[in-house]
């Protein structure tokens, strides 16, 4: 399984990844690699298997429906890159 | 007193020959001499000397417990409030966590004081330390060498006594691999034991924290303190705890460990093989039975691991888009796309690459769907070796430390570092990494998985050999 240079371009951009078009060889030929190295599963017979996602098959533990923290906005927004009014700022995306 | 262990430590603390004020300045003192390895990213000085302050107190009212000023250093991927807490990336670079971890709120709670936060691969991405933004570490055995990864800088730090103990993390073998490379004990508990809330999230479906330190005794104090329900992780198992230093002497007559074959293949070197099977021989001389066993499966571990870890980072990392914290591009024209590509390194890209395209329309099935199922063929696998023997041994990795700079041309290469560890965290099980020899001065670990929750067991199995030989209590020249 080979990547072309087009198919890590799309790759990373629905990842809104930004990679350097001089980087972009080396990628896809890392990512092949990769490829090869997971196309060892094809060979092991799965029809009857049920995948697992977790390693104890643990559901998801419920709780009541109930407020349990505190707002912390200013604490949390004073992380932020750029805030104004309690607003986290970002460009403009429509004109 | 830097060479002592943390029970021992404990009992100094106590009988009052030398106070957590003094401990914590030795240590703080060996962090600045030893700044060359790299080991740390931040030290908290300050805070350390505080705590250490609010620790004598208590001990001195009697209401210590055995953590209660004994330094600890924290791996970079647990959130610290008011510190910062990078990962080992330029992402995170300027992040002071608003908030405690519940691991490190549990050392805080026992008393323990926080030394600083060590270094590691970026996002715990990667087996040498190598792929940090603060750079790589350097093994105290070899300063030529990896001190492996993810938890480089912990397995580094406890290995060269700038911290008594380390707290690890471990997705593919992030705790046990370094802990081989630089000859400390290292414990991977079960998925689910240990807290994940505040351990900054790279596969959420294999990750766990856990211990890292001189012995097992140490790491089944720390674990004590560690582990236990925590209603804040939704994948946190509510389990009682029990008492993992209880039976740390228990006979182990009639012990059945297996062997599975395929951890003995062509890829292994023979040395390391040696030191293993002299290690296994210490076990039959403890009143053990040794059988082999076959579990083929093992070898789909690295291709299942190399499609469900990057699958869950590349949806774990989507949150960092410059907007909320973290790193922002100065030019705001692709916000996402130029912050991401600015501040995320090559092997985090890497795999955040390989996991967008396993999960892209029309391939999930191929790929990710296909992975989970020969993850439960693999953890089937372990279930039925658990029902013949109650523990498997084996290498924890195929050689000792490699050289830095060795492996980083070629990632599949690095990947198959992690061989013998990866699977364990596929099927979610506890094991452990302690040191079993050297090979020309580095130190080669030996593995010991068990069925889900045996970690008291493991801990006995591996405090046991540490009363019959001495590879854990080794300094590394320069360090003594």
């Amino acid at each position: 399984m080979s990547l072309t240079s087009e198919q890590v371009n799309k790759i990373a951009h629905l990842a809104r990844l930004g990679i350097d078009a001089g980087d972009v060889d080396a990628y896809a030929r890392d990512l092949s690699g990769i490829l090869d190295l997971v196309a060892q599963l094809d060979a092991q017979q799965t029809d009857q298997v049920q995948p697992m996602a977790h390693p104890l098959d643990q559901v998801q533990r419920l709780r009541p429906d109930v407020v349990t923290e505190e707002n912390q906005r200013e604490l949390f927004q004073a992380l932020a890159p750029q805030v104004e009014e309690g607003l986290y700022l970002v460009p403009k995306v429509i004109e | 007193m830097h060479n002592k262990t943390i029970a021992e430590l404990a009992r100094g603390l106590r009988s009052g020959a030398y106070s957590s004020r003094e401990l914590t300045g030795v240590f703080l003192d060996r962090i600045k001499q030893n700044q060359d390895l790299n080991c740390y990213i931040t030290v908290t000085e300050e805070r350390a000397l505080e705590a250490a302050e609010r620790a004598d107190a208590r001990l001195a009212s009697g209401e210590a417990g055995p953590l209660t000023g004994i330094p600890i250093a924290q791996k970079d991927i647990f959130c610290s409030k008011g510190v910062k807490t990078s990962c080992g990336s330029k992402m995170l670079d300027n992040f002071i966590s608003p908030y405690d971890a519940t691991v490190v709120e549990k050392f805080h709670a026992a008393g323990a004081v926080l030394l600083g936060k060590l270094n590691m691969d970026e996002f715990a991405m990667g087996s040498s330390n190598e792929t940090s933004y603060y750079g790589a570490v350097k093994n105290p055995w070899d300063q030529n060498a990896v001190p492996g990864g993810s938890s480089g800088g912990s397995a580094a730090a406890v290995a060269a006594r700038l911290a008594p103990g380390a707290t690890g993390t471990d997705t593919g073998g992030s705790i046990r691999q370094p802990a081989a490379f630089c000859g400390v004990t290292g414990m991977k508990p079960t998925y689910g034991r240990v807290s994940r809330y505040g351990m900054i999230a790279f596969a959420s479906s294999l990750d766990q924290g856990g211990p890292m330190a001189q012995t097992a005794e140490d790491a089944a104090i720390m674990l004590q303190t560690m582990a236990g329900f925590d209603a804040k992780d939704s994948t946190s198992v509510d389990r009682p705890l029990p008492d993992y230093t209880a039976g740390l002497n228990d006979d182990l007559s009639g012990l059945k460990i297996g062997l599975p074959r395929e951890f003995f293949g062509a890829g292994l070197n023979s040395e390391v093989a040696a030191r293993v099977e002299a290690a296994v021989d210490e076990y039959r001389k403890l009143g053990a039975e040794v059988r082999e066993l076959s579990m083929p499966s093992l070898q789909l571990s690295v291709p299942v691991y190399y499609v469900i870890a990057p699958a869950e980072c590349s949806a774990n990392l989507s949150r960092y888009d410059g907007v909320r914290y973290g790193y922002r591009c100065a030019d705001l024209t692709d916000l996402y796309t130029r912050s991401r590509g600015e501040a995320f390194g090559a092997e985090v890209k890497r795999r955040i690459l390989i996991g967008t395209y396993a999960l892209s329309a029309g391939y999930y099935d191929a790929y990710y769907l296909k992975a989970q199922k020969v993850r439960r063929l693999i953890s089937e696998e372990f279930q039925r070796a658990f029902s013949e023997v109650d523990v498997l041994m084996g290498p924890v990795t195929p050689t000792t430390a490699f050289g830095i700079g060795e492996k980083t041309a070629d990632p599949i290469e690095m990947y198959l570092s992690d061989i013998y560890t990866i699977a364990v965290n596929l099927a979610g099980l506890p094991a452990m990494s302690i040191p079993a020899g050297f090979i020309e001065d580095k130190p080669v670990g030996l593995q010991i998985i068990g069925d889900y929750f045996t970690e008291a067991k493991l801990l006995n199995i591996a405090h046991r050999y540490q009363q019959v030989t001495d590879w854990h209590g080794r300094i590394p020249q320069g360090f003594e």
